[in-house]
């Protein structure tokens, strides 16, 4: 069943693409890059990925024409799962150089300011909030590979799913129906980072069930 | 909690991992993807390229084991040596690679730093300072002079200046070695750390003069650094990653221990 889960990963130059595709790969995943909206056609998922600043990743997502295709294929309630900058792109707008972003959920990016260290570089526990499929068969606190200066302050409390915290706490993953946001990079946090990329994986397979047939 | 990040550093020359006293007599010591996968498993918080190939035969070799090492290791990986432009950068984090050090090409041109940061993230951009010491004089400040090309030249920059300019210019991450201690498993110089980490934001990563776990303790501990780099202390199997970790935990350090594998 796995083996038939299609993921497009989008390509608009702000991502270590090699990582995530082998990782969702190496999970099951039948993975291909679409640089443009004609490479999502067929997909069962989207994947944004991403590292970096908010604003020039906008520039590329226009240039290539994806910002309004994500935007539909999330109002049409397909899964699609952002990491790092790609989760900080689904909300209103960034304070990173004040860019405006998808509008996929309330909320703004805004800096970690009262970090110890900055940028937060490196591996830290991510607590859960409440239970998600996306953790099974992850401990609580388990943790997973961090590298950004901002993250996402969402309007909505309910959609949070974990916290971590570095000076604040702040939101590490969160998720509304078939939105899923992770602020930590699991294609990065080996074991733990494949098991939440299972996880995904086996939420689109659950989801690309027939509508007539479920 | 942030924990203490471990990092195994291999030296690749012509797309393999090489050892060697001071660049001279390399031995083949394997496959960089191999290692770099081993590692992860005994659990790697990171991984760092050394590419010390000389120049005029490199391109394009490192690359490839940068595609290989990411497509089976899914751990962080950090590529230093070689690389001088925008577009050599992009090339090798299109391969697959995280962060890319500078040294002696950001000693030799400082905008790259920037230029580099603005165009991939300050995260995505380390310096990697060399640093000496320098005689000290009666009782004034211990001062480290900044040197490149692995050690052989100089320069009239002072390391500490030069660590706060290079993260001024945008670095997300400094790389400091001691020459001093380099290879001689005598310890960290925590002096050195300590005086750098105590005056930027970024994390600083140590390195130069792991002998045993107890040195990584005391080089977050005493050094302030975040992460610590090593070498030959894992090459030869002298210590293993899980022994460091072991160390670093009793000291009350966070770390992140993976489920031990078979004894």
């Amino acid at each position: 069943m796995r083996g038939a889960v299609k993921i497009a990963v989008l390509d608009y130059g702000a991502a270590n693409m090699v990582s995530i595709t082998k990782a969702l790969a190496t999970v099951g995943a039948e993975v291909v890059v679409a640089e443009d909206p004609a490479g999502m056609v067929g997909a069962n998922a989207i994947v944004i990925p991403g590292v970096g600043a908010a604003a020039p990743a906008m520039v590329h997502l226009r240039e290539r024409g994806l910002a309004e295709p994500i935007r539909e294929w999330v109002r049409a309630g397909r899964p699609c799962l952002g990491i790092c900058l790609g989760f900080q792109l689904f909300f209103d707008a960034s304070d990173e150089a004040d860019a405006e972003a998808l509008g996929l959920l309330a909320g703004r990016t805004v800096g970690l300011m009262d970090a110890p260290t900055l940028p937060h570089i490196g591996w830290n526990s991510v607590d859960a909030v409440r239970e998600h499929p996306l953790f099974d068969g992850v401990a609580d606190g388990s943790y997973f590979y961090f590298v950004h200066s901002f993250a996402p302050a969402p309007s909505d409390e309910s959609i949070v799913v974990a916290r971590t915290t570095h000076g604040r706490s702040f939101v590490s993953a969160a998720a509304k129906g078939s939105l899923y946001g992770l602020q930590f990079h699991p294609e990065k946090s080996s074991d733990a980072g494949l098991q939440v990329l299972a996880n995904f994986v086996g939420l689109v397979a659950g989801a690309a069930v027939p509508a007539e047939v479920a | 909690m942030l924990a203490r990040r471990v990092i195994p550093c291999l030296d690749v020359a012509n797309g393999r991992v090489v050892k060697g006293t001071k660049f001279l007599d390399l031995t083949d010591e394997g496959d960089p993807a191999e290692l770099a996968e081993r590692y992860a498993h005994e659990g790697a918080d990171e991984i760092v390229f050394l590419d010390i190939t000389a120049a005029h035969e490199r391109r394009g070799t490192m690359l490839e084991v940068v595609r290989r090492t990411a497509s089976r290791a899914f751990v962080p990986l950090t590529v230093g040596g070689g690389v001088r432009s925008v577009d050599e950068m992009r090339d090798v984090l299109r391969a697959g690679a995280d962060k890319v050090s500078f040294n002696t090409a950001a000693v030799a041109t400082p905008s790259l730093l920037t230029d580099c940061a603005e165009r991939f993230g300050s995260q995505a951009v380390v310096c990697a300072i060399d640093a000496r010491r320098l005689p000290c004089e009666n009782d004034a400040r211990q001062r480290w002079e900044v040197v490149t090309h692995g050690g052989r030249r100089t320069t009239d920059l002072d390391a500490i200046d030069w660590a706060i300019r290079a993260v001024e210019l945008g670095v997300g991450e400094l790389l400091v070695t001691s020459m001093d201690r380099d290879g001689t498993r005598s310890g960290f110089d925590t002096e050195l750390l300590s005086a750098i980490a105590t005056r930027v934001r970024v994390p600083v990563i140590a390195s130069g003069g792991a002998g045993g776990p107890d040195d990584f303790v005391t080089a977050v501990r005493d050094g302030k650094a975040d992460a610590v780099l090593a070498a030959s202390i894992f090459h030869r199997r002298m210590h293993s990653i899980a022994e460091v970790k072991a160390a670093m935990a009793a000291a009350g350090l966070p770390v992140r221990r993976i489920e031990e594998s078979v004894a």
